[in-house]
């Protein structure tokens, strides 16, 4: 008996010392080099959130075409934006990455990948922008024209889980500072996102699922982004949306990696040219270059006036950055949203 | 997770007892002293612990690397914890709900014969095969707001239970089904010629030997359970206090980049899955021994 157990432990320590050991050797191997080869073509690796795809896909074609793009291949990886970012920081090779927030840059930046200085530029690191507004079903059965609507006993809403969903935030924000931006309170803010939250009947795991679930019919109101609803409708779905009067600028960011390939910088360069802005506007992204032409977007409300101006567009910065933000609304145990979610979840 | 891996769960040789255990003490250590069988045991242990026992060591150490105070506090945020609540008892009544539900299944499936039945054999993995967010969608067209049956169960704690209920379908009757096909039906008819009710037969005869299957599906049905996200993404709704589970609590803590918080979770619902298992076992061998 004892020989038999002192067998077991034996090979129970080797196993255990040898699955540390792999592991451990799996760690070190595959630091980031840039790859070139001797063919003349460049492979540079893109990482970002879904919905960008086509878009990036389209400025890189055109990129392909100028001086700097010429032989660049590339490898890409899209996933949910915070997914993406944490992959990166376990060692995903990237060159330029391509975020919904900036604070999956930030990580980035904190794990010592990206240089501090990524929001330098004369757009601060953001590639594209958008507008949060209100999806409906085809007609507006319940003649939903803003914020006020919403809270109106029968709406339901569907928006992405602000837990799980980094950019599921937006809308949240969005719905409060609106009343603030009207001449509200902080009270009165907080008393209409109470309400909101009252209406809302899911929150989905992310942006995609929020609308698969209102496509399927469950809810009468989908709070989502300009950018998403003008990319479904050019893909063939059948809803309406509403810009509301005063609703925030969604700001994505898109960064170089410090261990890049040089040709990656010339990417962020090309997209932040107006040729590579234009790309982003035929997808549904508003511009941040000035001077963009923007021409007939398919899918939008009014093609040929794609972008209302809202009468008050308030940015994340009037709210006084991520950083506050994060704190004073979403933090688990003194957050202005989980607090409210504990009082109308629990009446529910 | 296959039928394949389930298998081999159901012959445990524990569950009845064998009249000449010294025997077997005798015959297990001398094999446990041949190179062959040193190497078997070093290789098993080897593939355990690098799929399972070294995760389960990282997820234990992640959960304690901020310390008490962190694990504490992520355990007893009110939102957590009705997540847990949630979780742990949805499983549990879909568990006892499969342990009568397999069985019966399992039992029509070997005992009776009807057209369709191949057909039935084959219909029961897809809970198995397919992928969960599919599943998901499929749930939501049958319950959802336009379903064909009238309801909308759609985001209430009803969705969580027909979720659950669904993933978790194949797995009692698969444990069940090879036992009851090698149970003999000649020792049936030998109680029935004794004189025993039908009932007494399936209380003595057959349920004790049938109980370790059982008990197997039931804990690999309640750990699928409480793990479960996948299809119920698109139909709880994920609303806090209400319909929201434990692994959107998990995923919830990842994003906001708190992973001791998550791995707190994480080992929640590791001891609550062995605690559950360990009971189903002691029950088990007890139906087993009562005869």
């Amino acid at each position: 008996m004892s020989i038999m157990r002192r067998r077991v432990l034996q090979a129970a320590a080797g196993a255990i010392t040898l699955g540390v050991t792999a592991t451990l050797s799996g760690c070190v191997g595959g630091a980031a080099q840039p790859a070139s080869d001797g063919s003349g073509t460049t492979t540079l690796h893109l990482v970002g959130y879904a919905v960008p795809k086509e878009a990036n896909n389209a400025a890189e074609k055109k990129f392909a075409e100028t001086p700097e793009g010429k032989g660049v291949v590339w490898e890409e990886s899209y996933g949910a934006s915070g997914d993406q970012s944490r992959a990166v920081v376990n060692g995903l090779k990237a060159d330029y990455v391509n975020f919904s927030l900036e604070g999956d840059v930030s990580r980035l930046v904190k794990a010592g990948l990206v240089d501090a200085s990524w929001q330098d530029g004369p757009t601060k690191g953001i590639v594209t922008d958008s507008a949060v507004v209100i999806v409906v079903p085809k007609g507006n059965p319940q003649g939903i024209k803003g914020w006020d609507d919403l809270v109106k006993p029968g709406v339901k809403i569907i928006t992405p889980n602000p837990a799980s969903s980094g950019s599921a935030r937006w809308n949240i924000l969005a719905a409060y500072q609106q009343v603030i931006a009207n001449g509200g309170t902080e009270a009165e803010a907080k008393a209409y996102l109470t309400k909101f939250f009252n209406n809302v009947v899911a929150l989905p795991g992310s942006g995609r699922d929020a609308t698969n679930a209102f496509l399927q019919g469950s809810g009468n109101v989908l709070i989502s982004y300009e950018n998403e609803a003008i990319l479904a409708r050019q893909s063939g779905e059948d809803f309406d949306y509403i810009v509301p009067d005063a609703t925030l600028k969604i700001e994505n960011p898109g960064a170089v990696l410090k261990e890049a390939n040089p040709k990656a910088k010339d990417y962020l360069n090309f997209v932040l040219s107006t040729a590579g802005q234009e790309e982003f506007v035929k997808k549904g992204f508003r511009p941040v270059v000035k001077g963009t032409p923007v021409g007939t977007v398919e899918g939008a409300n009014d093609p040929a006036k794609p972008f209302p101006v809202p009468s008050e567009l308030f940015t994340i910065a009037d709210l006084g950055g991520w950083d506050a933000v994060n704190a004073k609304f979403f933090d688990e145990a003194s957050g202005i949203v989980p607090q409210i979610q504990k009082a109308t979840g629990k009446s529910q | 997770m296959t039928a394949s891996a389930v298998a081999p769960l159901v012959e445990r040789p524990d569950a009845a007892p064998s009249p000449n255990r010294r025997g077997r003490w005798r015959r297990r250590r001398t094999t446990a002293l041949t190179p062959v069988a040193g190497l078997g045991l070093g290789i098993t242990m080897l593939w355990f612990s690098l799929l399972v026992l070294i995760p389960l060591i990282a997820i234990l150490v992640q959960a304690s690397s901020g310390g008490w105070q962190a694990y504490w506090d992520a355990l007893t945020s009110p939102q957590t914890a009705a997540a847990l609540r949630l979780t742990v008892s949805q499983a549990l009544l879909v568990t006892l709900v499969n342990i009568v539900m397999g069985t019966a299944i399992a039992w029509v499936l070997v005992r009776d014969r009807f057209w369709g039945k191949q057909f039935l054999e084959v219909v029961i993995d897809i809970p198995f095969a397919l992928p969960t967010i599919v599943a998901g969608l499929v749930l939501l067209s049958l319950y959802g707001p336009s379903s064909p049956l009238g309801v909308d169960w759609a985001n209430t704690r009803v969705a969580v239970f027909l979720a659950f209920l669904f993933v978790t379908l194949p797995f009692v009757v698969r444990t069940v089904q090879p036992v009851l096909l090698e149970l003999e039906p000649e020792v049936e008819e030998a109680a029935a010629s004794l004189g025993a009710s039908r009932y007494v037969t399936f209380r003595s005869i057959i349920l004790p030997a049938l109980a370790p299957a059982i008990t197997s599906g039931a804990a690999l049905s309640f750990a699928r359970g409480i793990s479960e996200y996948g299809s119920l993404v698109l139909l709880s709704g994920n609303l806090p206090y209400s319909t929201e589970v434990a692994s959107v609590r998990i995923l919830s803590y990842v994003e906001g980049d708190k992973l001791t918080e998550a791995a707190a979770v994480a080992s929640i619902l590791l001891v609550v899955a062995v605690l559950v298992i360990v009971v189903l076992d002691i029950i088990s061998r007890r139906v087993a021994r009562h005869v």
